[in-house]
């Protein structure tokens, strides 16, 4: 059976109050044409999980000028000035998280662990309020797993099944937010049949991906 | 004395000279990136993009440039040949396990045991960490990268005084006076710019400097 759907089913898929895993590095890998429709749609309230919140006209960036954003948990905000005044304000709750920090908490989320332990944040404000495990005399902070209801995700090509491939540095969250979302939509540039992708090259298995859409310009 | 743009480039062309041959290194946005412009020929080294890859090339032609290759600061640039892509948990992976052997960042405040500061300034600026916290963590060697100053204000303090982006992680401060380790005694002078004496660089430094026996001059 075709994972492929209509750019509107996949909108539809998107609730009020939901969290969304969006992949992308300052939009490079982004799925522009999902955002554009959920732009267009208005869907709000929604926490966001991306790497960073791009820029005020770009990417992950326009959704939040658009103010869809109740949360945001990102590892920068400083390429998007709207993320920093909405913070400021007080409109939107931003929740900074080491970039190696947070792709393992996405990893955890998707791959059935309770968490990682690393050294990065201790002695920081990433630390507050966090448990930390010493592991043979070596104190770590314990990062819990991220999971989201949808996943917004990019990819070169996709075959019926869901296996995608990727070109230059498009991979970025991509690889492993389908896996810690209820549902995970990719956006591709490209659709092509089961057996036309070499299973030698593929990079992320179908198995993570529940829907394809036709778009990935930038 | 030299403007911006020449304490900047002075700064990068020495901070180049702590690269060994087949060294992978990560450079921090802004300075650090300008490093890349003066590694010595005779040095191989391999530069990581923590979006994603190793053997980060210089910027493009404007019509050669690929939107799917920029570096983590979104600027278009090129792979060299014999560069690899991979995602951010192996990006991350990398970093945080010890296998950059030296990163090159920025900073706000550095303090005398190596603690750094580099990532915001409360109630002003608040960008993120992005990957700084993970590099300062896990790359083998620190580099701080920096003018000396916060035009006058300190900046090499006692303790630092914005929130931390890591503890006790800077190895080495290069700046346009001189070139300090950070040691278990404090901050020691190994080189000095001869622009400066060194009564200037002690004002400009707001912590003990501990002048090395072997002070050398700077380049």
């Amino acid at each position: 059976m075709s994972k492929l759907i209509s750019i509107e089913e996949a909108v539809n898929l998107v609730r009020d109050g939901d969290t969304v895993m969006v992949g992308g590095f300052l939009a490079v890998g982004s799925p522009h044409r999902l955002i554009e429709e959920l732009i267009k749609k208005g869907v709000k309230d929604l926490t966001l999980i991306c790497n960073d919140t791009s820029f005020v006209d770009h990417g992950v960036g326009k959704m939040v000028a658009a103010k869809m954003f109740k949360k945001i948990m990102t590892s920068h905000i400083g390429t998007n000035r709207e993320t920093g005044r909405q913070m400021m304000a007080g409109e939107t709750e931003v929740e900074l998280i080491p970039q190696g920090t947070l792709i393992e908490q996405v990893r955890a989320g998707g791959f059935g662990l309770g968490g990682v332990l690393t050294k990065t944040g201790l002695g920081t404000e990433v630390a507050k309020g966090k448990q930390t495990v010493e592991v043979d005399g070596e104190t770590y902070l314990l990062e819990k797993p991220l999971r989201a209801n949808v996943a917004l995700l990019f990819a070169e090509k996709a075959d019926e099944k869901g296996n995608l491939t990727y070109r230059g540095a498009t991979r970025n969250f991509n690889t492993y937010m389908g896996a810690a979302a209820d549902i995970a939509i990719v956006e591709t540039q490209e659709i092509v049949k089961v057996g036309d992708i070499c299973p030698n090259e593929v990079v992320v298995p179908g198995v993570f991906v529940d829907h394809i859409v036709l778009g990935g310009s930038r | 004395m030299m403007d911006k743009q020449k304490i900047q480039e002075f700064i990068a062309k020495r901070v180049a000279l702590e690269l060994r041959d087949g060294d992978l290194v990560n450079l921090g946005i802004g300075l650090p990136t300008l490093v890349a412009n003066f590694v010595p020929e005779d040095r191989n080294i391999h530069f990581q993009s923590e979006n994603g890859f190793i053997g980060l090339g210089p910027s493009p032609h404007e019509d050669a440039i690929d939107p799917h290759i920029v570096n983590a600061g979104g600027m278009p640039v090129t792979i060299n040949p014999g560069g690899s892509f991979f995602d951010s948990a192996m990006s991350f992976g990398i970093i945080r396990g010890g296998h950059v052997n030296t990163t090159v960042l920025g900073a706000l405040q550095v303090a005398e045991n190596g603690d750094i500061a580099n990532y915001m300034i409360p109630g002003k600026l608040v960008p993120g960490m992005g990957g700084a916290m993970d590099l300062l963590n896990g790359a083998k060697k620190v580099i701080v990268a920096m003018e000396h100053t916060n035009k006058g204000a300190h900046k090499l303090l006692k303790e630092c005084t914005l929130p931390l982006t890591a503890m006790k992680a800077v190895d080495l401060i290069i700046t346009e006076m001189g070139v300090i380790e950070v040691t278990p005694e404090g901050f020691v002078l190994i080189e000095q710019n001869p622009e400066y004496s060194i009564d200037e660089i002690k004002a400009a430094t707001g912590a003990n400097l501990i002048i090395s026996d072997a002070l050398k001059l700077m380049m």
